[in-house]
């Protein structure tokens, strides 16, 4: 009997354990007892949210019922043993290892498990360091707190003649820059210290979801394939070890559905070969392929030889969703800056928006934007429709005349007297 | 005869120490705080060296280099970057845009002022 065909037997086997009864259980979830017969006796297919709502009624994670404990253990020692560079024989014994011993199968199994979450934490860590405005900013104001300190410290250590005018105002600016560097790092460590997102960060469902994505490449062959397949997506949540929660699992089927619908609707080898004679131009491209130019936006995205970033926010301006590229910086925490395309065009359905962005302060560099918005759902009577607004970011390749000076976020925002500004950069003292 | 140095840096404490140290080796030190004019500055002026800081109010050290580059007249004007941005990216990003020097903060004194005379000594590729 396949694999996939014994999660019934696994239900029943929890429910046995548990002392529930097999009518309880089915009222807990909402279906007869009879239809849960027939799950429990391997005679109908379970996915999606029924498994959810059964393993959620168990007390289960839903692989516990799909994969089964020995072969969840098997994949971690197999993984193991992977990871150390184990070849040869000894490699495809994992089966006999866990028979034999399983107590240290099962320590060898945690702590392969274990490295696997530590290192997912020091991923997201790190990428949180590199990508976090305030404590980029903060280490900015320290590193340069520490330059002026160091260089005024030196001057007065190896100057034997100083003029006492230099001197006392030497002495002024050390007074002031040790303040001044006290202050910041008395600020960083408070900043570190009361953040309530930095124990539980690597597990943000929205961080599981684009950790889930990066390692797929933002790209689902499967997907172009099969199209909108409930199964196949259910699949893909289900085996990806990046998507720990159930909220990310949901959010990713989510985003899934949508590369399936679009997908189903437009081919990759279809854009490719419109783009082949049309370029990168959404609005052409859109005509040509008698597509809905998000779509097109979305599906340019994936095309891996165009290097595109794209962003997607819900009607609240909320970041939903965000392929990175290179010197674009979206900031994870703390609101966008507002002169984005894909914030002008909220609210503007139809309206496609484009243009040339150059990112101050951080990379300083240029990229040609295009936005658009669409609506969601069915239309209704008198009823607004729920929008979201698409953002494909492509790497400028050549001079434009006319360019928007844009920020990432507005505390470390260096443009000078900017119409959309909310606080103070920290970049310096202007508003 | 006096040699001359724009220095673009906003951090006051710092350009008044740079000011002090290149002053007593006998430079004309002007300091400017904000990018926005720089370029222009530096156009009229053509001094013997420029040292730019990165993150400056209006144009940052970046785009500053970038259009002292684009100009033919500027290609080999020795121009020392003093960042406290020192991740190996934005050295390169500086090297790619013709930067003739690239030093972190916090820098030493002995270092930066060695810099200072190798980028500006006759015969130096870029002086």
């Amino acid at each position: 009997m396949s694999r996939e065909a014994l999660t019934g037997s696994r239900i029943r086997e929890r429910r046995v354990m548990a002392g529930q009864k097999q009518a309880d259980l089915a009222k807990e979830i909402g279906i007869s007892a009879s239809y849960l017969n027939l799950i429990e006796h391997n005679r109908r297919r379970i996915g999606g949210k029924l498994l959810l709502n059964i393993a959620n009624a168990l007390g289960v994670e839903p692989t516990a019922l799909t994969e089964g404990a020995e072969a969840a253990l098997i994949a971690s020692l197999r993984e193991a043993a992977d990871d150390a560079g184990l070849s040869g024989p000894e490699a495809g014994r994992a089966d006999e290892f866990a028979g034999r011993f399983p107590g240290w199968a099962d320590v060898l199994a945690s702590a392969q498990r274990r490295i696997a979450t530590l290192e997912r934490t020091v991923e997201t860590l790190t990428d949180r360091l590199a990508h976090d405005p305030h404590l980029a900013a903060s280490m900015h104001e320290l590193l340069t707190t520490a330059a002026a300190i160091r260089s005024t410290a030196s001057i007065l250590a190896d100057t034997k003649t100083l003029e006492p005018e230099w001197r006392d105002r030497f002495h002024v600016n050390i007074d002031q820059d040790s303040r001044r560097l006290a202050d910041s790092a008395q600020a960083l460590v408070g900043y570190l210290e009361a953040d309530p997102e930095a124990s539980s960060v690597a597990n943000s469902p929205q961080e599981e979801v684009e950790a889930f994505l990066a390692a797929h490449r933002f790209s689902f062959a499967t997907l172009e394939v099969a199209g909108l397949d409930a199964g196949a997506i259910e699949k893909l949540t289900q085996a990806a070890p990046e998507l720990q929660s159930v909220a990310g699992r949901h959010i990713a089927a989510n985003v899934l559905q949508q590369v399936a619908r679009d997908a189903n609707a437009l081919s990759i080898s279809a854009l490719r070969g419109a783009l082949d004679t049309l370029g990168p131009d959404p609005v052409a491209l859109a005509m040509q392929l008698d597509q809905p130019v998000a779509r097109i936006l979305r599906r340019m995205a994936a095309l891996p030889e165009l290097g595109a970033g794209l962003l997607v926010c819900d009607r609240s301006g909320t970041v939903i969703f965000r392929k990175s590229i290179d010197g674009f910086v979206v900031p994870r925490f703390g609101a966008c800056c507002p002169l984005w395309p894909l914030f002008s065009v909220l609210g503007q359905t139809g309206v496609v928006a484009r243009e040339r962005l150059h990112q101050l302060g951080r990379a300083s560099s240029e990229f040609d934007c295009i936005a658009t918005c669409e609506t969601l759902g069915p239309s209704s009577y008198n009823t607004p429709p729920l929008v979201q607004a698409v953002m494909l970011i492509l790497p400028a390749r050549e001079i434009a005349s006319a360019r928007l000076d844009v920020g990432a976020t507005c505390r470390v925002c260096p443009r000078d007297g900017c119409p959309a500004r909310r606080e103070p950069s920290i970049l310096y003292d202007g508003v | 005869m006096t040699k001359h140095v724009v220095l673009v840096e906003d951090e006051t404490n710092i350009a008044e120490a740079i000011r002090f140290l290149l002053g007593r080796e006998g430079w004309r030190v002007e300091t400017l705080a904000n990018g926005n004019a720089a370029v222009e500055v530096i156009r009229k002026a053509r001094p013997d060296l420029v040292m730019l800081d990165v993150m400056l109010p209006g144009k940052s050290g970046f785009e500053i280099l970038k259009e002292l580059r684009a100009d033919a007249g500027f290609a080999d004007m020795p121009i020392l970057m003093l960042t406290a941005r020192g991740h190996a990216r934005d050295r390169e990003m500086a090297e790619l845009a013709g930067v003739s020097r690239f030093m972190t903060k916090p820098f030493s004194n002995a270092e930066m002022l060695d810099a200072v005379r190798e980028l500006t000594a006759p015969g130096s590729l870029t002086a």
